[in-house]
């Protein structure tokens, strides 16, 4: 009897470290050798000829815009629906409407109403939070901006799920729509809004069609996607055996799958409403009013407080948002399986009927009455002007921060410039290009396997054409930087928070925090802190991308059996060990994907960080945008930041298949 | 069934006494000033009778905020016009000339390529004068450093000190920061062909220039960098401006060959074709508006470091100023022609 030898995993996988290594060895030799050479590099002003036909393109589609029937009765008609849509919603809370001073729905009537909405689709304790928060929105003085921001968002969610949903449903259903959506929606997620923005204005005129189309383009691709998993995701047994008891498609589809699917469709529409948030600010720069518009005004200004007032309010507009859209998530699944949800079930019918009596009440009092409609700014003699105290206090802290770190903060980001970010763009930015593909390319295949070279080989392929390799070599090393400072932060916080509940309990809101801030709030306290410059851009890009990499490391961690850290802790291991033994090492699927999708979303960032003085392909974008002669460039430098995003999304997640792999043969 | 599950009648008695003790409150609570009421009038209307809406764009930088602010105020409170303001980057303000969606732009600095394509191609814009603002592009050096080098201002001197400039973003060379892009600069130019051993870095927006001056004059730092007039940021600090070779009629002609310094800019106004031939007296107070530098920057002042709102900050200056609006005012009503005659 022949014995079958299988040589371990363990044994097998240094030779894919040792390739890797073997790979950046040649590369470094190259890049002595030939430094200087071939590097494409484009000054800031010039542009190729692909840039000009792209400017061509641009300038014929502008002088058209009167005359080409596409425009006249497509595009048209999509902007006057939207139009009356948000214009419609805005009439109901925010501006002036039907001859009347004041929205038809003051302050009382839409916090009644919000309050309502969350206590019968949630439960109570969100109830609350909605009502605290929708009056904090008032005592800080930013209640119409607030509303107008709210219109914009739900509108564009109404847009987005209406059709993305059922887009979703489809691509769960079908793998070749799902294999042909797939790249369309890395597109709307990665591609710049700054590069769509003068076109979509271009399209569908300023106002709230462009606004709307602009938050929808990014709020859709979570819904779609969501929504896929979760049909995906409904056990094949279950879809079996109702297909065995005789249903049809249709009954399948609307008895089975989307019911079982509901709770993460929930999610999914989560999902949607923080993306349409985050396009808050990038919306105003096309007129769209709200919370954006205020913190764009104050930046011209560096009114550090007013722009922090302006991002708390969007910051609780989103928590708040998501706490209602989650309790509606766990009220969906737990009426799938008819359990109540606690102690107030009881009472639940007539609390609702009760409740909307309240609400028609606060609705009528708000339509008549002006201290129910404006929120009033004082309290008989009692200042309810929270507004100018959060601004004072913002500014204070900015201040304090600018005084006394800025020296520490300086030197810094010079060591970590001079020692880390300078040799890694050096090697990619000085290495002849054909040089870089053929490392980038060895690299891919040792990591990935054969599939991925060949999609980061198409996709460098793409970036020559795009004639901004020089561009997009600096963005890819700053990208590379601002990942491995965020993982490397997201592993001790990670770590820390998957193991102590209560360190949890702090930190979290701290992370929604810093994810749903606007960036720009905090641009100028790290302009003051440090200068101008590439590491700038990274320490934003950080900031944005910690805080899912660090959710997704603590899942990993809380998700290692604890059966498995008995055994370890009672075999004799001390806490590093079983951190650096047990927990991180079986964790390593949620560190992979805390990998790719910390790369995501620090590369979201990069025309943030060219606003800050990080140059490169997020300078491109911003110059296109604001100048008509560079729209190509922009365009372009658009196209390449998609690129690199889809070579490091493919390489990554190809990597994290084959790290499971070997797992599953024990 | 025992009483505890499903007996609505008990919790339903004591929810209706409070829905009625909440409906007598609401009741007897309510009252004060209705919405709509006499306070709340609609704009006085003003001397002459049509004037419709004005679509005016606001260009993000507090100067231009500065011009909206007293255009409006005057259209709006002298001749009873109606001012959507419209917040929108240069670009796009010009790109809605061809949409139909943008009347007028109070400031424009230059933008021959756009003045080219809406101006004399498309033929949806006109050019509405000058605005009396001169704008003066240079490079600018913090205060502390003018006054303790004063040998700085002038370029020759610049090499001498290009190390002191160095950052870690210039390689090794001496940091001239650039701004925000919808500026065209000359710079990468003007530092190869006067041999300066100076390096542009893109700061990429006014934001990162503006926080960079005030770091480097608090941390008494050499700092050099693209800047402008009339700009709010004088108000809190007097810059220096380096002196480049004098510019001649001509020198910039050819972008990849200059080696002079910025020509001062007339800025100027752009209005839509329909919005002047409509004959509306705000298309007349468009082409009369004219302040100088000091007066810009005085209603700067008030909007980006004392915080006022646009209508009070261009309330303020009007009613210190009664003499030139009238002069405007003067002027628009003598040109807004009737329509027919």
């Amino acid at each position: 009897m022949a014995t079958q030898i299988t040589v371990p995993a363990a044994i097998r996988r240094p030779g894919r470290v040792a390739g890797v290594a073997m790979v950046l060895v040649i590369w470094l030799l190259g890049w002595a050798l030939f430094r200087g050479r071939d590097t494409l590099t484009l000054a800031p002003s010039d542009t190729t000829w692909v840039h000009d036909r792209l400017n061509d393109f641009n300038d014929s589609l502008s002088a058209s815009r009167n005359t080409n029937p596409l425009f006249l009765y497509f595009f048209n008609e999509i902007r006057l629906v939207i139009d009356h849509l948000v214009t419609g919603l805005q009439a109901l809370i925010s501006q002036p409407s039907f001859g009347r001073p004041l929205p038809l729905l003051g302050w009382l009537g839409v916090t009644a109403i919000a309050t309502y909405v969350a206590g019968v689709f949630g439960n109570a304790r969100v109830a609350v939070l909605t009502a605290a928060g929708f009056t904090m929105f008032g005592l800080q003085g930013l209640w119409q901006e607030s509303m107008d921001t709210l219109a914009l968002t739900l509108s564009a969610l109404l847009v987005a799920l209406l059709i993305g949903i059922p887009l979703g449903v489809w691509a769960g259903l079908s793998p070749r729509v799902n294999k042909i959506i797939t790249p369309v929606l890395d597109f709307m997620q990665m591609m710049p809004a700054f590069v769509y923005l003068a076109p979509l204005t271009l399209l569908f005129l300023i106002g709230g069609a462009s606004a709307v189309i602009t938050t929808l383009i990014y709020a859709m691709p979570p819904a779609i996607r969501i929504t896929g998993h979760a049909i995906r995701s409904v056990p094949a047994t279950t879809v079996e055996a109702t297909t065995s008891l005789g249903s049809t498609k249709t009954q399948e589809l609307t008895k089975v799958l989307l019911p079982m699917a509901r709770r993460t469709i929930v999610l999914g529409i989560n999902q949607a409403m923080m993306a349409a948030l985050s396009m808050v600010t990038i919306a105003a720069l096309i007129g769209a009013p709200g919370l954006g518009q205020t913190v764009i005004r104050a930046l011209q200004s560096l009114d550090v407080g007013l722009a922090f007032n302006a991002g708390l309010a969007i910051v609780i507009m989103a928590i708040v948002l998501d706490r209602v859209t989650t309790a509606a998530s766990q009220r969906a699944e737990l009426a799938g399986r008819h359990q109540g949800t606690g102690a107030l079930d009881k009472i639940r019918r007539p609390l609702i009927i009760g409740g909307g009596v309240v609400t028609l009440i606060c609705v009528y009092l708000s339509y008549t009455y002006l201290w129910a409609a404006d929120f009033p700014a004082a309290l008989g003699s009692l200042s309810l002007d929270l507004g100018s105290v959060i601004a004072k206090a913002g500014d204070s802290v900015s201040n304090w921060a600018q005084t006394n770190l800025a020296g520490f903060t300086g030197a810094f980001k010079d060591q970590v410039t001079s020692f880390v970010l300078d040799p890694v763009q050096n090697l990619l930015t000085q290495s002849p290009w054909w040089l870089v593909v053929a490392a980038i390319l060895a690299i891919s295949a040792l990591v990935g396997g054969w599939r991925a070279a060949a999609t980061s080989g198409a996709c460098l392929a793409v970036i020559l054409f795009t004639g901004l390799w020089a561009d997009s070599m600096a963005t890819l090393a700053m990208t590379l930087v601002a990942t491995v400072l965020t993982i490397a932060i997201a592993v001790v916080v990670g770590v820390w928070m998957g193991r102590s509940a209560r360190a949890d309990g702090v930190i979290r809101p701290i992370l929604d925090g810093a994810q749903t801030m606007p960036s720009f709030v905090y641009l100028v306290p790290f302009l003051a802190l440090f200068a101008a410059s590439r590491f700038t851009g990274i320490v934003a890009a950080v900031v944005f991308a910690v805080p899912i990499a660090i959710k997704l490391i603590a899942d990993g961690i809380r998700g290692v059996s604890p059966t498995t850290v008995e055994a370890a802790t009672a075999a004799g291991s001390n806490r590093w060990q079983l951190i650096t033994k047990v927990q991180l090492p079986m964790a390593r699927n949620s560190l992979v994907l805390a990998t790719n999708q910390g790369m995501i979303f620090v590369l979201s960032m990069v025309v943030v960080a060219g606003l800050v003085g990080a140059g490169a392909l997020g300078f491109d974008v911003v110059a296109g945008f604001a100048q008509d002669n560079l729209f190509g460039k922009g365009l372009a430098a658009g196209v390449a930041i998609v690129m690199l995003g889809i070579m490091l999304d493919r390489t990554t997640q190809a990597a994290a298949r084959r790290t499971e792999r070997p797992a599953g043969r024990h | 069934m025992t009483r505890s599950i499903g007996n609505p009648r008990l919790p339903g008695r004591r929810v209706r006494v409070a829905l009625a003790a909440a409906v007598a409150l609401a009741l007897a609570g309510c009252g004060g000033a209705k919405v709509g009421g006499t306070s709340n009038g609609g704009s006085n209307a003003g001397a002459s009778g049509q004037c419709g809406t004005v679509n005016l764009a606001v260009n993000p930088w507090v100067g231009y905020e500065a011009d909206a602010a007293v255009y409006s105020y005057v259209a709006q409170n002298k001749l009873g016009c109606t001012v959507v303001k419209k917040d929108l980057k240069e670009q796009v303000s010009w790109q809605g000339f061809s949409t139909g969606e943008v009347d007028l732009i109070l400031e424009n600095w230059g933008h021959q390529d756009l003045a080219k394509k809406y101006i004399t191609d498309q033929k949806v814009a006109v050019d509405l004068g000058q605005t009396g603002n001169k704008g003066i592009i240079g490079w600018y050096i913090p205060p502390w450093l003018a006054q303790a080098h004063p040998d700085i201002t002038s370029w020759q001197n610049l090499n001498k000190y290009a190390a002191d400039f160095k950052t870690s973003e210039s390689g090794g060379k001496g940091q001239l920061l650039d701004g925000d892009p919808s500026y065209v600069t000359n710079d990468a130019a003007l530092v190869k062909n006067l041999n300066l051993d100076f390096s542009v870095v893109q700061g990429g927006s006014e934001t990162a220039l503006i926080q960079s001056f005030r770091t480097a004059e608090a941390q008494k730092k050499f700092f050099l960098a693209y800047f402008y007039e009339p700009q709010w940021f004088f108000n809190e600090m007097k810059l220096v401006r380096v002196n480049l070779p004098a510019y001649k009629t001509g020198c910039d002609a050819d972008p990849a060959k200059v080696a002079c310094d910025y020509p001062p800019y007339d800025l100027n106004k752009v209005a839509s074709v329909k919005f002047v031939d409509s004959g509306s007296p705000a298309a007349a107070l468009a082409k009369a508006f004219n302040w100088t530098n000091e007066d810009q920057n005085t209603v700067s002042k008030y909007i980006a470091v004392d915080k006022m709102s646009d209508d009070d900050a261009a309330k303020k200056w009007v009613d210190a100023n009664p003499d030139k609006v009238n002069a405007w005012l003067a002027g628009a009503t003598a040109s807004a022609a009737p329509s027919t005659s």
